[in-house]
């Protein structure tokens, strides 16, 4: 431990500790800005700089580490002076339209503004850049407004591996983004929004979906059809001002129907289905490698719900690209059964049901794009709105969220199972299936009694779990005495370490779970802001609160998803599953 | 395969496929090409398998990494105090003149480029320009008329 | 010319290097406390202008326990109106690379860079030559140490030792933030000396005629001479070798036309001296004996009445526009806003008391800018507006 001074009171912190992190830690606030929890610090933005006595200039304190004995000044004259400046500076290259930027209230410029109280404009000037490219489904660029802090650069490179938004030029001609003259959505973009998520300003945002959802709900002759993800429940609470980890399905529900809605279905409903379709299509691969050589199934099998990470995969690891599990993702599954089943059930022609999903996610807004997700010239999906729109629509309509009633999903496609809920956190679509699998292959239940397998779950990048299968059910007698080996990752950068693996042929897993985002869905591009590791971890929570608190656990037990098999799809991998529920991926590599 | 592809591989088999040999092979291509362009920098990514767009950051930040077509000549003109003191401006008009190009231009037979650049350190001898890699200094619009008739001709000679 | 001038002409750097081969074998020999004692006690400090004391760089360095260190020379010299370390690598090449060598043996290093700035990519071939040359006597003495060139590509601020790391391991050339500082974390993440090639050309003569000889040169706290570079409005133009601690009304006596309005001493980002202060300005690193002393890298330039200090400001600080790195804000945007500022002041659209607001700005570049560049454009900036402010309104 060492002592430290600030602003005349004496602490002690660890050593290696930066300035900023030891007066955050004793409650001292310092202005920050291109700052980032858990990351390399650039020290760009100059914001944090603090008096170090002893020093000749001023210090970024995220970068300067607390040393034996400093004395810092956290709001001298010479700081508060200083920040004040650079704070003008950076303005002076930002246009000033908040009324009209839809991060107005809601911006890291203006909450600064509200910290440092600047009251006159001193330097005024050229505008470095005006670029507005809105060439992705996903995201949209607009470097006007773009401050230069880099944090985009630092998840784009750092945390997710993808490497496209990066400085290009130098000087005040500096820009950021994918090169000159190379358009988002013609680039390696894997639309995970992570980018977005971390934006401070209005530079980086989702491709706004709500006018179109807006126009369906006022269209009489459309039936408007809502879904939403698992993790969307455990993060809409925070736009109205809920503490992270505030569980609001019961009045999202009622919000949904409140803003005209016909049908409010939940996409946990297609994740126990996933988890059948998917647990069966495991269990055949495994049969495949391990009795009967001449079928070309391949192991590790990967988990396909991750949009972003599907499209990583294609650009980068298309030759493992049979390594993914066919499944739709649940949403894209849930918007093809209520244009079939649903449709043909309620007897409504399928071109004038209008199907949106809220999602936590902005990939979700291009793979509804992907010509697999069409199916007669119908879109599975018509529109996907992030949590974060799907706020802005309540606010916009007027409805006092916080005092609604709790309200419900409809039926058919509604009723889910705790092993639904928990497909919104990294470790959750492993622990589903293999919740069900197991008690496929062995009649029992998952071992240990909580039906939780604990080293899955958390923030580590990579984590494993080992399960012996011991007295399997006689069809099952091959797996007698095997060891399945898992592998759950979140982030793409711990995606290319488990495919660099399967490249080299030094896999040692069965079955892998891979989710684009940091933490899984829960911290997906589409979120409320902000996003760190103490929000995902309340986040996490309360995910696996809502599957404890859940009268069935098991997808296999959902019963409307037995009825469905019954009524309508036959069994999994049928005939027509494979028709609605399955897909195809393509190359995109340009090796 | 294309030249240039060819050359990208001859120069990472000689500087070697780490980030560190990036700024050698980007040069190696200017050398040659005198620019890189959009399909030189995605080959050296594939090459050195880099994201394109961070060895298109990398390049953009260097000034004599062009990234737009140039001359077979790039002449650049020191714009730095003591050339500018010295009259660089009366060299650039010069050149305008018998190129009939604006500074940042190429002329029309793709033989020369005119470009401003800093400092060359031979604020002593101003002002100073390059011509490609070679310096020419204490230019009067006379000397610079010599040098570029000199090139002109080298150039009527090559053809 | 004035009969009490003490400008002090020395001939070290540029006198012949044919000794190389004793003066490396014999430095080689010895051990590397030794070596370190005698730079540190010869007071030379880093002549590439941030004045650093090179014993101690060598020292701190030779303490690190890592297997594989470097040793850089830094030859992006970018700093307008500085010109020395090329002359000394085209005239005295092989000082240069017996000084890195020896670092080399110091630090326990077999391996050198010679980072050089491609505005002198006509320097390589000689260059290349040189090393061969010095390679194979290494060789033939089975002293184990190879020197590689680095061609820059055009950027200033690689010049700053940690941006130029960045651009040797193939990045933007983009300052780190210090600490760690390049003696226990440089290029590759390695143990690095770097230093400017002037330097290491101090160092051999040090090597070679002791350090005493050194230190009886020079000032208090500026011990030793230094390479001037000369430009502007001078009947002599050219390279200098001077005792430091010199004035600068002797330097102006002696090298000015006459009509000296003002000298930037250390280049773009250095100084700006008017003529009212030559005669308490005295050449030399910081502990100053009288009035105000002034480091620099060697960059000398002469404005005489006829020039505009206006369009000298303008031109500095389009030079900062284009060569800051882009990084921070204060410097990336505080460049060009003080240039449209001052444009603005020229037109009449902003009026005079604008300066000052632009004077606070400098200000604040000078306290938080990530680095030596954003830092020292108030240095110039502060001194024209300050001295020659009806220039820049009328």
């Amino acid at each position: 431990m060492i002592n430290i001074t600030i602003n005349g009171k004496v602490f002690q912190v660890e050593e290696g500790t930066t300035i900023f992190e030891a007066a955050k830690q004793n409650n001292i606030l310092i202005p920050h800005f291109c700052y980032m929890e858990n990351v390399h610090q650039i020290g760009s933005c100059r914001i944090c700089v603090v008096e170090v006595e002893g020093g000749k200039t001023l210090m970024a304190s995220c970068v300067t580490p607390a040393t034996e004995g400093m004395i810092v000044h956290t709001n001298s004259e010479r700081v508060r002076d200083v920040r004040k400046v650079i704070f003008e500076l950076m303005l002076s290259d930002h246009p000033k339209e908040c009324l009209s930027c839809w991060r107005n209230q809601n911006c890291e410029l203006q909450e600064l503004g509200n910290l440092i109280q600047l009251n006159e404009f001193r330097y005024e000037g050229a505008k470095s850049k005006d670029v507005i490219d809105s060439s992705s489904p996903s995201i949209v660029r607009d470097s006007s407004k773009c401050i230069l802090c880099r944090r985009c650069v630092t998840v784009c490179n750092e945390i997710q591996g993808v490497g496209l938004m990066n400085p290009h030029h130098r000087g005040f001609s500096t820009f950021i983004g994918p090169s000159e003259d190379e358009l988002l959505g013609e680039s390696v973009c894997t639309n995970c929004g992570q980018c977005v998520l971390v934006c401070p300003v209005g530079a980086l945002k989702e491709k706004d979906s709500t006018v179109a959802v807006w126009e369906a709900l006022y269209d009489k002759t459309k039936t408007v059809v809502v879904q939403t993800a698992p993790a969307v429940r455990a993060a809409l609470g925070e736009v109205f001002l809920y503490e992270p980890g505030t569980l609001v399905t019961g009045k999202m529900a009622a919000a949904l129907h409140q803003l005209g809605f016909n049908y409010v279905f939940d996409t946990n409903f297609a994740a126990d289905l996933t988890i059948m379709e998917e647990g069966s299509e495991f269990l055949e691969r495994v049969k495949d490698v391990l009795t009967n050589k001449d079928k070309k199934s391949v192991l590790p099998m990967i988990t396909s719900c991750s949009p972003g990470w599907i499209k990583f995969m294609e650009h980068r690891y298309a030759g493992q690209l049979p390594h993914l599990s066919s499944c739709k993702s649940p949403h894209m599954m849930l918007g093809a059964l209520t244009k079939s089943y649903f449709a043909e059930k309620m007897n409504i022609d399928p071109a004038k049901l209008f199907v949106v999903s809220v999602m936590p996610c902005t990939a979700k807004k291009f793979e509804i794009t992907r010509p697999e997700m069409f199916k007669d010239g119908l879109a599975d999906v018509d529109a996907v709105i992030t949590t974060r729109e799907l706020g802005r629509m309540i606010k916009d309509a007027g409805i006092d969220f916080r005092n609604l009633p709790e309200g419900e999903f409809d039926s058919p496609l509604g009723l889910s199972t705790g092993a639904a809920d928990i497909f919104g956190t990294t470790g959750g679509v492993m622990e589903a299936a293999l919740r069900t699998v197991y008690e496929l292959v062995t009649g029992r239940e998952l071992p240990g009694g909580t039906l939780h397998i604990q080293p899955l779950a958390g923030l580590n990048r990579i984590k494993t779990a080992s399960i012996k299968i011991g007295n399997p059910l006689p069809e099952y007698s091959f797996l007698d005495g095997v060891t399945v080996k898992v592998a759950v990752t979140s982030g793409l950068r711990g995606a290319a370490e488990l495919l660099d693996q399967i490249k080299n042929g030094t896999s040692p897993y069965h079955f892998i779970e891979i989710m684009g985002c940091p933490g899984g869905c829960i911290s997906g591009g589409g979120q409320p802001r902000p996003v760190n590791d103490a929000i995902r971890t309340q986040r996490m929570k309360a995910i696996y609160r809502e599957d404890e608190g859940k009268p069935v656990r098991k997808s296999h037990e959902n019963s409307d998803v037995m009825l469905l098999y019954r009524d309508f799809l036959g069994m999994p991998l049928g005939h027509k599953s494979h028709e609605l529920l399955h897909t195809i991926y393509t190359s995109r590599s340009k090796n | 395969m294309y030249p240039v592809s060819e050359l990208i591989k001859n120069l990472a088999d000689q500087h070697g496929r780490a980030r560190h040999n990036l700024l050698p092979i980007l040069q190696g291509v200017v050398e040659q090409e005198r620019f890189l362009s959009e399909y030189s920098m995605i080959e050296i990514a594939r090459e050195l398998d880099l994201p394109a767009s961070e060895v298109y950051g990398t390049a953009t930040f260097y000034s004599f990494l062009e990234y737009k077509k140039m001359g077979k000549y790039v002449i650049r003109i020191c714009k730095t105090i003591t050339c500018s003191m010295k009259g660089k401006n009366q060299i650039i008009k010069t050149i305008e003149d018998m190129l009939k190009i604006n500074v940042g231009e190429t002329s029309p037979d793709g033989n020369f480029s005119l470009l401003q650049t800093n400092c060359l350190g031979f604020c002593h001898k101003a002002p100073a320009m390059l011509i490609n890699y070679d310096v020419y200094t204490d230019l009067t619009p006379e000397r610079v008329r010599e040098i570029l008739t000199g090139y002109i001709n080298k150039k009527e000679r090559e053809d | 010319m004035g009969s009490v001038y003490q400008l002090k002409r020395v001939d070290f750097i540029f006198k012949d290097e044919k000794d190389w081969k004793v003066i490396l074998k014999n430095s080689i020999s010895r051990p590397a406390h030794e070596l370190i004692n005698e730079l540190i006690s010869s007071e030379l400090k880093g002549r590439g202008g941030a004045g650093f004391p090179t014993g101690l760089k060598w020292k701190l360095t030779a303490e690190e326990n890592d297997l594989v260190k470097y040793v850089i020379c830094n030859a992006d010299e970018g700093e307008p109106g500085t010109f020395k370390d090329r002359e000394i690598l085209s005239k005295v090449p092989l000082k240069v690379l017996t000084s890195m060598a020896v670092c080399g043996h110091v630090i326990r290093s077999n391996t050198g860079y010679i980072y050089l700035r491609g505005e002198y990519f006509f320097l390589q071939k000689d260059l290349n030559k040189a090393i061969s040359e010095f390679e194979e006597y290494c060789r033939e003495i089975n002293f184990d140490f190879s020197i590689r060139i680095f061609m820059g590509s055009g950027a200033y601020i690689c010049g700053e030792e940690t941006a130029l790391f960045e651009s040797m391991e193939g990045k933007r050339g983009e300052p780190r933030n210090k600490p760690p500082f390049p003696s226990s974390y440089g290029y590759m993440g390695k143990p690095t000396v770097i230093n400017n090639v002037e330097t290491l050309a101090h160092t051999y003569t040090i090597f070679e005629y002791g350090a005493k000889r050194f230190y009886d040169l020079g000032v208090q706290y500026s011990r030793g001479s230094k390479l001037f570079s000369v430009s502007g409005d001078t009947p002599k133009p050219g390279i200098y070798e001077l005792e430091l601690g010199m004035s600068l009304f002797d330097f102006v006596e002696e090298f000015g036309d006459g009509d000296t309005k003002a000298v930037q001493v250390g280049g773009a980002s250095g100084f700006l001296v008017p003529r009212k202060r030559f005669n308490e300005t005295t050449i030399g690193f910081q502990g100053k004996l009288t009035g105000i002393s002034l480091p620099t890298g060697g960059s000398m330039m002469l404005f005489n009445s006829s020039r505009s200090m206006y369009n000298v400001l303008d031109n500095y600080l389009e030079f900062f526009r284009e060569e800051s790195c882009g990084q921070c804000t204060p410097c990336r945007v505080g460049c060009q806003q003080l240039l449209n500022g001052i444009k603005a002041v020229k037109r009449g659209d902003k009026n005079a008391q604008y300066l000052d607001k632009l004077l606070r700005l400098t200000e604040t570049m000078q306290n938080t800018a990530k680095c030596g560049l954003g830092q020292s454009v108030a240095n110039s900036f502060s001194a024209i507006v300050e001295n020659f402010r009806e220039e820049m309104i009328y």
